[in-house]
């Protein structure tokens, strides 16, 4: 039986394990890589103490803080939390198949890429279908490909795309979002093509993408492009999951919180971008980690074995 | 103390997961062969055919054991590092 289990080990989560090291909690961490979202950031500017560096470099100075610590990390993400009221419990149970008992659980399992929910796509992951244009757009040098989205991280993704690939359709369900400076930039692009009101119907292909349909939401008329790559750009969802049906979540999926970072059930807590406070910032997901190991802890000295 | 086993990692210089798998290695002492996708293309071909995959890093354990993506838990197991 642990004191507490963190679940996700990015900013919220590892800034939860120092503090709970520190109040030498008997836990664990429980994620299935270190960093989370914070990885993908090319440059942060705004992390105090650090003059800008890459998301990688920021999570390899945390890794080394954590290192200090000697925590428990299991490379066994979580897939669900089940209440033991009877005992004031919870059990965990991971991916893996594996279950582990806990007086209370922090959940800082931040937020995933969006998925289209089209025929394809979840088959084609890595073959094509990308999620991440910042590290993977060299694979596509010389190729077609598409990108779905018109808002700043998808135009962004086009940005990089047309110094590499041959050619870049955007699709996108709307006008573009994005910030003006840069639609200005890409409308000087000859290797692109904006498909603006077009849905996308299903992502082609057996091993690999060859191709997308998409359809005209204003005229109903239907093409398929010929493309080998497809970067999915429409936002991110909260991988709130792990509490559905036991935390209340709002209208966007996160699992809402007070400002003590206390859940609508007792003796879990919730850190960072998965959680409803409104600004997904990296200091602000560790900050918040800090305080939910502060009250799991305070939790736990109140709590009647 | 067994032979260390072959690593081959596929990687492009852009993808922060291709290096913390790097790291990795470093940190544990286990010596591997790096192939860049992103300039040389029969790097990139010989990646697709082995791993059927479109996505790095492509970490290649002996031969035979592929893992596509950055996996920490995985490579953990399968080259037995604590």
């Amino acid at each position: 039986m642990k004191d507490l289990i963190i679940l996700g080990a990015g900013p919220a989560g590892l800034t939860a394990s120092i503090y709970a090291a520190r109040k030498m909690l008997d836990f664990l961490v429980l994620t299935k890589d270190i960093g989370g979202q914070a990885m993908w950031s090319v440059r942060v500017e705004n992390y105090l103490g650090y003059t800008p560096l890459s998301g990688l470099e920021l999570v390899e100075k945390f890794e080394e803080h954590v290192k200090e610590f000697n925590i428990e990390i299991k490379y066994s993400p979580a897939q669900k939390v089940v209440s033991l009221p009877e005992k004031r419990t919870f059990k965990v149970l991971t991916e893996n198949g594996v279950e582990f008992e806990t007086k209370s659980v922090i959940v800082a399992t931040g937020k995933s890429p969006r998925y289209l929910n089209v025929p394809g796509e979840k088959e084609l992951i890595g073959r094509g279908v990308a999620f991440c244009a910042s590290c993977d757009a060299p694979l596509f040098k010389g190729m077609d490909v598409a990108v779905i989205g018109g808002g700043n991280a998808a135009l962004d993704a086009v940005m990089q795309l047309t110094d590499i690939a041959r050619h870049v359709y955007v699709v996108s369900i709307e006008d573009w979002t994005g910030d003006p400076v840069t639609i200005k930039k890409l409308e000087a692009k000859e290797n692109l093509t904006a498909l603006k009101y077009y849905e996308t119907l299903e992502i082609l292909g057996t091993n690999f993408v060859e191709g997308i349909r998409v359809k005209n939401r204003k005229t109903g008329e239907e093409k398929v492009l010929s493309v080998r790559g497809v970067f999915v750009e429409i936002g991110s969802i909260p991988n709130s999951y792990v509490v559905e049906g036991v935390c209340e979540l709002n209208q966007a999926g996160e699992i809402i919180i007070n400002c003590y970072t206390e859940t609508s059930y007792p003796g879990i807590f919730a850190a960072g971008d998965v959680s409803s406070i409104p600004d997904k910032q990296i200091i602000i997901a560790a900050g918040e980690g800090a305080k939910a190991a502060l009250r799991a802890y305070e939790y736990l000295i109140r709590r009647p074995d | 103390m067994p032979a260390q086993k072959k690593v081959v990692i596929y990687t492009l210089p852009t993808c922060p997961y291709c290096q913390r798998a790097k790291s990795f290695f470093s940190a544990n002492g286990i010596e591997y062969e790096e192939k860049d996708v992103s300039e040389n293309l029969e790097n990139r071909e010989e990646m697709i055919r082995i791993s059927g995959a479109l996505s790095v890093p492509v970490i290649v354990i002996d031969g035979k054991d592929v893992v596509v993506g950055w996996n920490e838990g995985l490579v953990r197991e399968k080259l037995e590092v604590e």
